[in-house]
C-alpha cells in the first residue's frame, strides 16, 4: 500500500462535507470508467460564488480524501477561481497523492467541472 | 503496541524459523559452487540433491524431474514457453482459463508475438474451470495446457485430476502430445501435490507461499516432456535451467515444503476453522456483503467478499490504520485500475468487483485475530457507505 500523506488520512478517515445538498444550484457527477470510482459535487451559490459544498464518493482512499478536499478548497471561491483549481492543487493541499493515484485528483477536477458547467440544478 | 494483525498468506508467508535455520549455513559456511569439485563444492552438491530428493519425495516424482527456478512467475514461464516451443513444429496453439495468475496469461501472451494463438475459457460464477470444456478447447494444434490447481484472488479449487482425464483422452483421439501443466502456487502444503493423482505434466510452487524464502520456485517437468529451456548458460538443474543453483534458497525451499506437508493435516483444520469464523462473521455482520468463489471447493485459508457502497482499497486503508494486513482483488491497490480479472470471469458486475477484500489466514493467526476483524470491519464500512451514499 502506497505510503500517505497524515493529511490525506485525515481527510479519508473524516471527511469533511460528506453528504447531499438537497437544493443544491449545481450538481456535478464524475465516473472513472476503468476503475469504477464514482463522484457527485454539490455546490450551493451565492451569486457567482460557491456558499457550500458536499460530496458522496465511492472509490479508493486517494479519491475520498480528493472529494474531501475539494469541497473545502472550492467553498468561498467565484465561479472563475474554482475553475482555476488543477490536480495539482488538490495533490498539494492532501501534502502529497502517490503518482499512482493522481487519477483521483483528476475525477475529483472533473467532477468539479461538471459542476460548473451544468445546467442550474434549479433549486429543487 | 497493538497486535499486528496478518491476514494476506496468499500473498505471502513468513518465513518459518526451522527454515530459517536449514537455510543459513549455506551463505558464508558453505558457500561452494554446486558444479565443483573441492570439498566445499561438494557439500553444496549434496545439499542441492537432498533438497531435490525431498521435492520429489512429496511431489511422488524422479528427482531429475524436479527444476529448482528464481520463482513461481519464472517456473509458469519456463512451463509455458517450454511447452509450447518444446514442440513448435507440430503445434501452435495453447488453451488455459481465464482467471490464471498473470505470470500464466502474460506467458501466453507473449506467444503471440510468435505465431501462437491462446483460448482463454471462462469459468462459473463460482470460479471453476469445467473439464469438458477443457477438452473441447484441446484441437491437433494444441500443444500445452495451464490451469491452476486453486486461484490465488478467490481460492477456488479447480478439478485438475479430472480435467487432466479428460485433456489425455482428447490429446490420444488426437494422436498427439498434450503438455497438462498446473499453477500450484497457492497449494503447497495445502492440497495434494502428488503429480501422477493429479495427472499433470508440469507443476509449479512457490516457496514463499509456505513458509519459506521469496525468489525459489519448483517447476515438475515429466520426463518425456517436450521443453525447450527458458534460460541459457551452463549446464545445470539437467540442461533445463542455466545459472548456479541458489542453495540456501533451495534448501529453504526443500525444508519448507517438507515441513508445510508434514504438518499440512494440522494446519489446514487450524485455517479452516479460522476461515469459517471469518465468513460467517462478515456475512452477518456486514450487511450487502457475499462470500466470492466456491462454498466448498476452497483453500482452507481464503476468505474474499464483495462489499456494495465501499470501495476494497478504501476497506484496505481503513483495516491497515487498524494494524490489520489484509488485500483486495480490486482496481486501487495493485496500480492497476483495471478491476479483478478472476472477479470479472465469473460474472461479477464492474461496480460489485470494486468493493472486494481477500482475507487469507496463515498458521500464525488466532481466534483473537478474527475477533479484532469482526469488530472493526462493520465500522469501516459503515464509515465508507456514508461518504458513498450506497449500500
Amino acid at each position: 500500500m502506497p505510503r500517505y500523506s497524515k493529511t490525506f488520512l485525515d481527510h479519508f478517515n473524516n471527511p469533511r462535507n460528506v453528504g447531499v445538498i438537497e437544493d443544491a444550484e449545481r450538481v456535478g457527477t464524475e465516473k472513472n470508467e476503468v476503475c469504477g470510482d464514482t463522484m457527485t459535487l454539490y455546490l450551493r451559490m451565492t451569486g457567482d460564488r460557491i456558499k457550500e459544498a458536499r460530496f458522496q464518493t465511492l472509490g479508493c482512499s486517494a479519491s475520498i480524501a480528493a472529494s474531501s478536499v475539494t469541497t473545502e478548497l472550492v467553498t468561498g471561491k467565484s465561479v472563475g477561481e474554482a475553475r482555476a483549481l488543477t490536480r495539482h492543487d488538490i495533490a498539494e493541499a492532501l501534502d502529497g497523492i502517490p503518482p499512482a493515484k493522481l487519477h483521483s485528483a483528476v475525477l475529483a477536477i472533473d467532477a468539479l467541472k461538471a459542476a460548473l458547467d451544468g445546467a442550474e440544478a434549479g433549486g429543487n | 503496541m497493538k497486535r499486528q494483525i496478518y491476514l494476506d498468506h496468499a500473498a505471502t508467508t513468513p518465513v518459518d524459523p526451522r527454515v530459517l535455520e536449514a537455510m543459513l549455513p549455506y551463505f558464508s559456511e558453505n558457500f561452494g559452487n554446486a558444479s565443483g569439485v573441492y570439498a566445499i563444492s561438494q557439500t553444496s552438491q549434496g545439499a542441492l540433491e537432498e533438497a531435490r530428493e525431498k521435492v520429489a519425495e512429496i511431489l511422488g516424482c524422479s528427482p531429475d524431474e524436479v527444476i529448482f527456478t528464481g520463482g513461481a512467475t519464472e517456473a509458469d514461464n519456463a512451463a509455458i514457453a517450454g511447452a509450447a516451443l518444446g514442440q513448435r513444429e507440430s503445434g501452435d496453439h495453447i488453451v488455459t482459463s481465464a482467471i490464471e495468475h498473470h505470470a500464466v496469461l502474460h506467458a501466453c501472451e507473449s506467444l503471440d508475438d510468435f505465431g501462437f494463438e491462446t483460448t482463454y475459457l471462462g469459468v462459473d460464477e463460482f470460479g471453476t474451470v469445467e473439464p469438458e470444456q477443457v477438452a473441447e478447447a484441446v484441437n491437433e494444434r494444441t500443444n500445452v495446457v495451464s490451469i491452476m490447481l486453486a486461484n490465488n484472488e478467490v481460492g477456488t479449487i479447480e478439478p485438475i485430476a479430472e480435467i487432466g482425464a479428460a485433456v489425455r483422452e482428447r490429446a490420444a483421439g488426437l494422436g498427439r502430445k498434450v503438455v497438462f501443466h498446473t499453477d500450484a502456487a497457492q497449494a503447497g502444503g495445502v492440497l495434494d501435490l502428488n503429480v501422477y493423482r493429479l495427472g499433470v505434466d508440469m507443476l509449479t510452487l512457490a516457496a514463499h507461499k509456505f513458509y519459506g524464502p521469496k525468489g525459489v520456485g519448483i517447476l515438475y517437468v515429466r520426463n518425456g516432456t517436450p521443453f525447450r529451456p527458458f534460460q541459457y548458460g551452463g549446464s545445470q538443474e539437467g540442461n533445463r535451467r542455466a545459472g548456479t543453483e541458489n542453495i540456501p534458497l533451495i534448501v529453504g525451499a526443500a525444508e519448507a515444503l517438507r515441513l508445510a506437508v508434514e504438518e499440512q493435516g494440522e494446519n489446514n483444520e487450524h485455517c479452516k476453522a479460522l476461515r469459517d469464523r471469518l465468513i460467517r462473521g462478515i456475512l452477518t455482520k456486514v450487511p450487502n456483503s457475499t462470500l466470492n468463489g466456491h462454498p466448498t471447493e476452497r483453500l482452507p485459508n481464503n476468505a474474499n467478499f464483495c462489499i456494495d457502497g465501499a470501495a476494497g482499497e478504501s476497506i484496505l486503508v481503513g483495516l491497515d490504520m487498524e494494524g490489520i494486513s489484509a488485500s483486495s482483488g480490486s482496481a486501487c491497490t495493485s496500480g492497476s485500475l483495471d478491476p479483478s480479472h478472476v472477479l470479472t470471469a465469473m460474472g461479477v458486475p464492474a461496480e460489485r468487483a470494486i468493493g472486494s477484500l481477500r482475507l487469507t489466514v496463515g498458521k500464525g493467526n488466532e481466534d483473537r485475530d478474527i475477533d479484532r476483524v469482526l469488530e472493526v470491519l462493520p465500522g469501516i464500512v459503515e464509515r465508507l457507505r456514508r461518504v458513498s451514499g450506497v449500500g
